[in-house]
This record gives structure tokens, sequence and C-alpha cells, in this order.
């Protein structure tokens, strides 16, 4: 039986992670690499590292770290990030990602997504898709959610579930959604955005924005997520990966212990 | 020990199994030419993405006719994902275009109505009993693919894992460790079983072993 994946999600800048981190005991409370060999000792089954950095000396520096995280890595990798080309992507690769996640380039020219899927195949392909809620109905449930990009700074006019499935025909292999709205927030997983883009796709979801407790991750992959990423609940160290996934056990989901 | 030669397969990322191979305690190399290849002994194949681009590439740097020839030989060797694919006759994903043929067999996509990429962390259950393994054991590896060679219950040199259907997950023959999934992916489970196809579990477990197997040496 095929396992939930809990991805913790490191989102650097200039070779640092970002998001408030507040572990106490980490020489440097900022650095990936010492971060994400923690969490894969706590059992995280991938980890996501999405890189913010602008400039190109701090591209350079970021292959630098994909290059340490491979190292000290034996579970997958995968990186975003501004990555806009082919090249950038093939960068990535060989300083060792498994997959990379392309998000404002892919929708501003889909093709993109082709290339890098014929090119190094579908499996390490991934769409990132930023979804804002546009529409609910009386209740308040979300019956719409548009495509954000460049950061959320953009709302485009294609939905997020028109986009999905363009992108999975392009061959992008995974989905990784992120709720605009539920970003940041705590809240909870979007569950009617998961379960709106799980219904029109067959590839893998990875479920992004607004986990604050276990029970968040038992409710999205409910909806139908594959995977389920998450950053300051981590960074917090209010829950570990470990007892997220044991909560998930209890809950009768399949999770590898 | 000597290089681990790492046959270059095409566009798949090595680095993950270069990484895993140094962690383990050995070096490797990526090797692209006939010569190098025919000297190798100990061999691994790599492989991300299609069937017949692999071939394809291992064809244009004439490393097939050679890497058949060495694997028929028992030099050992570790197949990963699309490299275990390719030690079998033919694909789906790549129709006309033949494999190095070592295991018989066609390779098929998933059955329809289910999520692919079968993508993540699923069982891996060997067939014959415990006391006999050498390299594979229960336990929890990674897998990223689509394509996959069915379960038939006809040889108890297999593991398998189920994901709707029962696939292959891993041969092991006399010098032939083929997986289907990612072991340099796979965590400590992963890193065990690279160990042991090695032969470097004893290594790191058992110093009394490693103190008669330097004897022996001697």
């Amino acid at each position: 039986m095929l396992m939930v994946r809990i991805i913790p999600c490191l989102d650097t800048h200039d070779g640092k992670v970002v998001k408030g981190i507040r572990f106490g005991n980490l020489r440097d409370a900022g650095s990936p690499v010492e971060l994400a060999a923690r969490y894969e000792e706590q059992g995280a089954d991938e980890i996501v590292v999405l890189d913010i950095s602008a400039t190109l000396e701090a591209r350079e520096n970021r292959l630098q770290t994909v290059r340490e995280l491979r190292e000290v890595l034996s579970i997958p990798l995968t990186v975003g990030g501004g990555v806009r080309s082919l090249q950038h992507c093939e960068d990535l690769l060989n300083a060792g990602a498994d997959k990379v996640s392309i998000n404002s380039a892919a929708f501003r020219d889909p093709e993109l997504l082709s290339r890098v899927a014929e090119r190094f195949g579908s499996q390490c392909t991934v769409v990132a898709i930023d979804a804002v809620r546009t529409s609910s109905d009386k209740q308040g449930k979300a019956l719409s959610w548009a495509v954000a990009i460049d950061s959320g700074r953009s709302k485009m006019d294609l939905t997020a579930t028109e986009w999905a499935c363009e992108a999975v025909n392009r061959g992008a292999g995974e989905i990784l959604l992120t709720s605009w709205d539920k970003d940041g927030t705590r809240s909870g997983y979007d569950v009617d955005l998961i379960r709106a883009v799980a219904t029109v796709v067959e590839v893998p979801i990875i479920a992004s924005g607004g986990a604050a407790r276990p029970s968040d991750f038992a409710k999205a992959y409910d909806a139908g997520a594959s995977a389920l990423l998450a950053a300051s609940i981590f960074h917090d160290g209010e829950y570990s990966v470990m007892n997220v996934k044991q909560s998930l056990s209890e809950a009768g989901i399949p999770v590898r212990l | 020990m000597d290089k681990v030669a790492i046959v270059h397969t095409g566009t798949s990322n090595v680095a993950s199994v270069v990484a895993a191979l140094t962690r383990a305690g050995v070096t490797s190399e990526i090797v692209m030419d006939r010569k190098s290849l025919l000297a190798a002994n100990r061999i691994v194949i790599p492989g991300v993405g299609a069937f017949g681009a692999a071939m394809e590439t291992l064809r244009k740097y004439d490393l097939a006719e050679t890497l058949t020839k060495k694997l028929r030989e028992g030099t050992p060797a570790l197949a990963i994902c699309l490299g275990m694919q390719i030690l079998f006759d033919s694909s789906e994903e790549s129709p006309g275009v033949q494999g190095l043929g070592i295991f018989r067999g066609h390779i098929r996509k998933f059955r329809a109505g289910i999520r692919v990429p079968h993508l993540g962390w699923n069982e891996v259950k060997p067939v014959r009993d415990q006391v006999s393994e050498r390299w594979l054991q229960s336990g929890h590896a990674y897998f990223a693919h689509s394509f996959l060679y069915p379960w038939d219950d006809s040889s108890d040199n297999f593991a398998t894992t189920e994901y709707t259907e029962h696939f292959v997950s891993a041969i092991e023959t006399e010098n032939i460790l083929a997986c289907q999934f990612h072991p340099e992916l796979s965590g400590a489970w992963g890193a065990a079983l690279i160990g042991r196809w090695l032969g470097r579990e004893d290594i790191n477990t058992n110093p009394l072993i490693t103190a008669k197997e330097e004897a022996i040496k001697c």
C-alpha cells in the first residue's frame, strides 16, 4: 500500500532558511542542510526546498546548497523557486535534486513542462500551482480558484483546475498545490481545493498551505492529497515529523514509521 | 574496493546514486565507453526517463552488448528503476525497442484508474523466506515510475509491491540486484540494501567477521 508522504518544506534565501525556525540547538538556525538532516531523522519522506533568491550569484550558491543537501540526504529532494528554463532544471538535477518544481515560468510557457518532462521524465517534473479562492457558495464552501503567479502578485484568468489539467497533459508528474488563502494562516489545508484538483487529474498532489495540527494532515489526505507539505509547524518545533506520522497512523492512515 | 562503474544511460540524474555510494564508503565513476565498462568489476545501471531513450543511449555509446556480456558473465550489478526495466525484452513505453533481454518479459503500464506515476513510499516484500535472503529484505522503499513488470507467481527470487495490483519491485539473481524502487532514496533501509549489495554490511556492523575476512586476505 502506498504511504502518504509527509514533506517538510524549507523556504530559503541566500543559502539560509527564512521562515521562522525556533529550534534552539542548531549551530546555525538557518542552515538548510542541518535542518533537512534533522527532518530525515524525524522520519520525513521527502524534502522540498523553495528558494527565493533572485540574483545570479545567489543562484550559484543555491546549487551549492543542493549539492550539500544531496551529500547528507538519503530521501528524495525537490527543489523549486525561480526555475525558468531547461538549463535551470538540468543544473538543479545535476547538483542533486531528484525533482524540480516549476511555477510561474511554466504558466507563462507551458511548453517548458513538456520539454522538461521529455528530457528528464514526468516523475521529476513537478508543477507548483498557487491557487487563490475566487468564489464560494452560500455556505462559504469554495467553488473555484484562480491561478496566482509571481509569488501571488498576479492573479490569472485560468482556474487552478484548468491549469492543473493542462500542466499534467504537458507532462507534469506531480502537482505542488498551495492555497494562497490558507498559507501561513494555521487554519488547516484548503480541503475543497485539494478535492477539486484531485478529481480532475490522476497524478499525485502535494497539498500545501495552512497545516497547524496533525488532524489537518488527515483531512487533506482524505480529500485526495498523496503528500502533505508543511513548514512552520515543524520549524516551530511544536510537532516533529514523527508526531504527525504517529497521529496519522493512529487514525488508520498508511504512513512509513 | 574498486570503483563502482555507473553506466551512462543518458539523461538519468545520477547525483543521488553517487552520493549514496559515497556514503556507503565506495567511490564511483560514470562510464561512457566500452573499454571502461569491460574493465568494471561492479556495475550500477541507473535510469530515469524513457525506455527507448535509455536503450538508444546505450547503443549510441556502444555499451549495450558489453553490458549484456558483463551481466551474463556474472559481474555484480545493481539496476535501478528504468535500469531494471531495460534488463527485460521490451516495454509498452517504447514499442519496437529491444531491451537487453537479461530477463524474459515485457514491461507494461499500470492499469488505468489509479494515480500514476506511482510516486512515494511503498512496502517491499520478498517472496522467499527470510533465511535465504542475501540482499532483499522487507521494508519501505521510494518509488517513482509509471511502468511495471507484473507479478505472476512464477519465481521465488522476487520481491513484490502492491499498488492496486502486485508488481515485481525487485529481482535478485546470483550477480544482479534489480530494483524498481530507488534504494539511493529509500532512507536507512535503502542504504542498508546498498551496503549488503556492496558486501559492506559486515564491515560496518560486525567487527568479528571483518577481522576474520582480513585474516583470510592476508
